[in-house]
């Protein structure tokens, strides 16, 4: 490569959005390539959600078909809200990774390829009998073979590095390049690297010349006739971050954590995909906030409940088998009546089943997971940015009604990221808290004529010491009773309290059409596909609304006489039919189904398609 | 105790709850219950500063009948649970009531963790070798071949000797008292609520029900003192009614032996709580009475050791001076940021 040689002219073609996604070995730094450019896409201004899909397994022998990661960026200069269908431009860093992912490229997309990793040891491992780059197989895209490994050698020559550590680099060579060919800037990557590297100058160095020189290789070579431009997209205005739904949640526990004045605890047992919860709030102590590393899920929820009873904004963060092992705790936190937020970050099951596949199939769980007559408020993230306001709200209701509250979110929006609008601290609300230190008059049980919240008497408190326990209570007293009637009592007490908060929950407003033919009714990370889809829907002349529920315990209002107002109701889910299932015992409504259940969120172009069909059976009757 | 000026003088009376006591007549529960309400009122606590916490079966009805904050949770959960309200407010005196199925059968994975974090949680077990709310089954403390319920041809599964297993998981203070021992019981809860860090109690207790005579040969009048040898720190390991046997270490092994001959007490071991090394302690967990053995009451391990919750505390302390206290606004700031005009 020459620094004197004249760039040659090249066309430049502005696009309003593009679907990019990095694939390599788990090794490769495909998830780190991903977040750099998700990165400098929101700094650039583009509207963007990106889809993390990476294996279970930490170090897959490595070219092998399970050990492919790949991460998928779709920026635009309008609203997106999806990671994108397909593919525009695939960077493939070895054979086992342009298998997997080439079946979701656009005809004539831009493929790069590390042509260094497809010697015949490379296409075994990838289980490929020929060389897809030498048998015509790839001739539909627009396919640029680079000597990736290489290059980035040769750039790294001066630096002092060996061998393996030069081609650890080599993910910010291809970075490089792709910052060339969509017209971006380097300085947020170098900023990064400087600060990650902090203590290791010349690995932060090797980096930087990597990423220089892949940029540099595209503007040198005459291969690259093109670059593109995708504009800043028109976002409302306001001060933004890009961030993902687990540190979107945890900030949010942290503002609640403050506009309620109650010192925030997490328990929490590692669990993917729910660790990054635990990996944010634990550097937070400045905040007051205490995280708990537990022996085990109910180790996790029961500390939880033990900071609560001394009065903590108390949390606990799980995915579904955790779920699963706390479901006597908090039959416990039911019967105490300790408020409590926890978290189930979805993913595929049952048992272990798919640990970094997103689901939504934990919906039955939520809702019905305990022994007895435990029903408690389930609410739902509906993209990443959402996960902060979720969870500020689930905090608001479980202080406000002394209860656990359970959040829904998934594997997708816990990984996935997307631009946000930082609110004002205004902006965010009060959440008031009375503890109780009256001693007149005190009764453990005695309730909140309107929410029927028992009062916060917290340990510590002169003259109101009592005990609460798991056996059923009596009615004001808390005493521990066998009485029939009092259990039935209770029982009807804990439902209604639940009921109670029907109050806080603001009555549902259809997008789109506020009537008419069809009805899309889902939940939690599906927010963007079907919004994404109902568009062209709508502009082909169907009257079509869609309802995203975030409460889906109790649920609003009127959701019951919205579902009448349309001719068919479509729930769209990533399970086998949980939400519709609710929906149909609850409304005696005729909903229709569409389930998906591979680990996948699902596709514009999936949810239009079963749209149109509905539409058209639905003209038929 | 006068810790405080403004400290109301409590009595025993205090620490009774309004609730009626609803253990079978001649349980040892009682005995443990009526200890531990008199000394309560010697510590110099705050009432309102004491949280009694409980799993489930019978020695965990226990905070209903004490008049302080109590929380009777979910069965084997106690440790846990104890450690978040330790943890969330470290200047509560929390104390634990379990019970040998509950502390080392289904929740003995948080009771190995609780010891091991040194957690400033008193863990009072009651020891009776059986399940009395269930009716009758055998415990992970029963002895082998014990014929109950569910093993009418005896039991198979091969006993946990507590205070061995609190020792290896690294427990800080560990004792054992008797329920029907009332002075040496209240000495021993008193020492343990002194400890910092989690002090660990096994009280052996009869279930005049199911398991009637469980602890018979040490509480005998006749053969207490045969049977039992009281530590006590500084001094000889002697026993016996005429104090006329001892402890000696041979070799790895500790041997009973009989003051007389050449043998005086200054061959015998001589009680050292606070050795650090816990393979001593350990020892003299194991002084089995099938073996021939009497059984050690009193404080075997006391040694000091960072408490979890005081650590945990003083690295918010740290951080947050050196950090300065959190800044929401800051935070939602926080990494890169662009503006959309």
């Amino acid at each position: 490569m020459t620094t004197t040689a004249e760039a040659p002219p090249r066309q430049q073609e502005i696009l309003e959005a593009a679907v990019i996604r990095f694939a390599g070995d788990s090794g490769d730094g495909m998830q780190i390539t991903g977040n750099q450019f998700t990165n400098t896409a929101a700094l650039f201004g583009n509207d963007l959600a990106t889809f993390p899909d990476y294996p279970a397994e930490i170090r897959a022998p490595a070219g092998t078909l399970p050990g492919v990661s790949g991460f998928q960026v779709h920026f635009g200069a309008r609203e997106i809200n999806t990671p994108g269908d397909s593919v525009d431009a695939l960077i493939a860093m070895n054979p086992a990774a342009l298998k997997v992912n080439l079946p979701d490229l656009k005809t004539s997309a831009i493929l790069i390829v590390n042509i260094d990793n497809f010697k015949d040891i490379d296409l075994r491992k990838a289980q490929v009998k020929m060389n897809p780059l030498e048998d015509h197989s790839l001739d539909g895209y627009r396919l640029f073979p680079v000597e990736l490994t290489k290059l980035t050698r040769a750039a790294l020559r001066d630096v002092g590095l060996d061998t393996r550590s030069q081609d650890r680099c080599k993910n910010f060579f291809a970075l490089g390049m792709c910052y060339w060919l969509f017209s971006r800037t380097l300085e947020a990557t170098e900023r990064w690297l400087d600060e990650k590297f902090g203590s290791k100058p010349v690995l932060a160095e090797a980096n930087k010349l990597a990423l220089k020189a892949g940029y540099a290789y595209c503007g040198a070579t005459e291969a690259f006739q093109v670059r593109y431009e995708v504009p800043p997209a028109h976002l409302p205005p306001g001060v933004y971050r890009n961030l993902s739904g687990n540190v979107a949640l945890s900030l949010g526990f942290v503002a609640a954590s403050r506009k309620s004045g109650r010192p925030l605890f997490l328990g929490s047992y590692p669990i993917t995909p729910a660790s990054d919860i635990l990996h944010a709030l634990a550097p937070l102590k400045e905040f007051g906030v205490v995280t708990f590393q537990a022996e085990d899920e109910i180790a996790a929820i029961t500390a939880a409940i033990g900071a609560s009873y001394t009065g903590s904004l108390a949390l606990t963060a799980t995915s579904g088998p955790g779920m699963a092992l706390k479901a006597e705790a908090l039959g416990l936190a039911t019967i105490v009546e300790l408020p409590l937020v926890v978290v189930n970050v979805q993913r595929g099951g049952p048992s272990t089943g798919l640990p970094t596949k997103t689901e939504q199939a934990d919906l039955f769980q939520a809702l019905f997971g305990r022994n007895s007559e435990a029903p408690l408020p389930v609410l739902a993230a509906s993209s990443p940015g959402d996960c902060f306001w979720v969870a500020l709200e689930a905090s608001r209701l479980a202080l406000k009604y002394m209860l656990p509250v359970i959040v829904l979110t998934d594997g997708y929006l816990a990984n996935g990221a997307e631009p946000w609008r930082i609110p004002e601290l205004d902006d965010l609300g009060e959440i008031p808290v009375t503890l109780r230190t009256e001693i007149e008059g005190f009764e453990p049980y005695a309730r909140d004529p309107k929410t029927l919240a028992r009062p916060w008497a917290v340990p510590g408190t002169p003259g109101l010491e009592h005990r609460v326990g798991g056996l059923e209570k009596q009615d004001g007293s808390g005493n521990v009773s066998y009485d029939a009637l009092n259990h039935e009592r209770m029982v009807r007490l804990r439902a209604a309290k639940v009921e109670a908060l029907t109050a806080d929950i603001p009555d549902v407003v259809p997008a789109g059409d506020p009537d008419g033919d069809l009805l899309v009714v889902g939940w939690g990370s599906t927010h963007g596909g079907i919004t994404a889809a109902l568009r062209p829907v709508r502009q082909a002349g169907h009257r079509v609304g869609h309802v995203h529920l975030r409460h889906l315990n109790p649920l609003p209002p009127n959701l019951g006489a919205v579902l009448k107002r349309y001719r068919q109701v479509l729930v769209p889910e990533l399970n086998l039919g949980q939400l519709a299932w609710v929906l149909r015992a609850k409304y005696l409504v005729d909903t229709v189904s569409y389930c998906k259940v591979q680990g996948k969120p699902f596709k514009q172009s999936e949810l239009k398609a079963r749209m149109e069909e509905i539409l058209a059976e639905g003209k038929g009757r | 105790m006068t810790t405080s000026a403004t400290l109301p003088v409590y009595k025993k009376k205090d620490f009774q709850s309004d609730q009626d006591v609803r253990w079978c007549p001649g349980c040892g529960d009682y005995a443990i219950l009526s200890a531990v309400q008199s000394v309560f009122p010697e510590l110099g606590v705050p009432k309102e500063k004491f949280v009694v916490v409980s799993g489930i079966g019978c020695s965990s009805r226990f905070p209903y009948y004490m008049n302080t904050f109590g929380f009777h949770t979910i069965h084997g959960r106690a440790p846990a649970l104890a450690t978040g309200i330790k943890i969330a407010r470290p200047d509560l005196e929390v104390w634990l009531a379990t019970g040998d199925g509950d502390a080392l059968s289904i929740g003995g994975n948080h009771t190995i963790h609780m010891l091991r974090r040194n957690v400033g949680i008193k863990v009072l077990l009651f020891n009776n070798r059986i399940y009395g709310l269930t009716k009758g089954q055998y415990s992970p403390t029963s002895e082998l071949g014990k014929r109950a319920k569910s093993t009418p041809y005896g039991s198979l599964d091969r006993p946990f000797q507590p205070l061995s297993l609190a020792l290896g998981a690294e427990a800080t203070f560990v004792a054992r008292s008797v329920d029907i021992f009332q002075p040496h019981l209240k000495t021993v809860l008193r020492k343990a609520a002194a400890h910092t860090g989690s002090a660990f109690v096994e009280v052996l207790q009869n279930c005049n029900i199911f398991n009637d005579g469980a602890w018979e040969t040490l509480t005998e009048k006749g053969l207490r003192d045969e049977h039992t040898i009281v530590l006590e720190h500084g001094s000889p390991l002697v026993f016996g009614k005429e104090r006329d046997k001892g402890i000696r270490l041979n070799g790895l092994d500790l041997e009973v032996v009989k003051l007389e001959g050449g043998v005086s007490e200054g061959d015998l071991l001589v009680h050292d709580e606070r050795n650090p090394n816990p393979a001593y302690a350990f020892l003299l967990s194991r002084m089995d009475a099938d073996l021939g053995f009497p059984t050690p009451i009193g404080v075997l391990r006391a040694v000091d050791a960072p408490c979890y919750e005081e650590d945990i505390a003083e690295q918010m302390r740290a951080v947050t001076e050196k950090k300065g206290e959190g800044d929401l606004a800051a935070l939602l700031h926080a990494g890169d940021t662009w503006e959309v005009k």
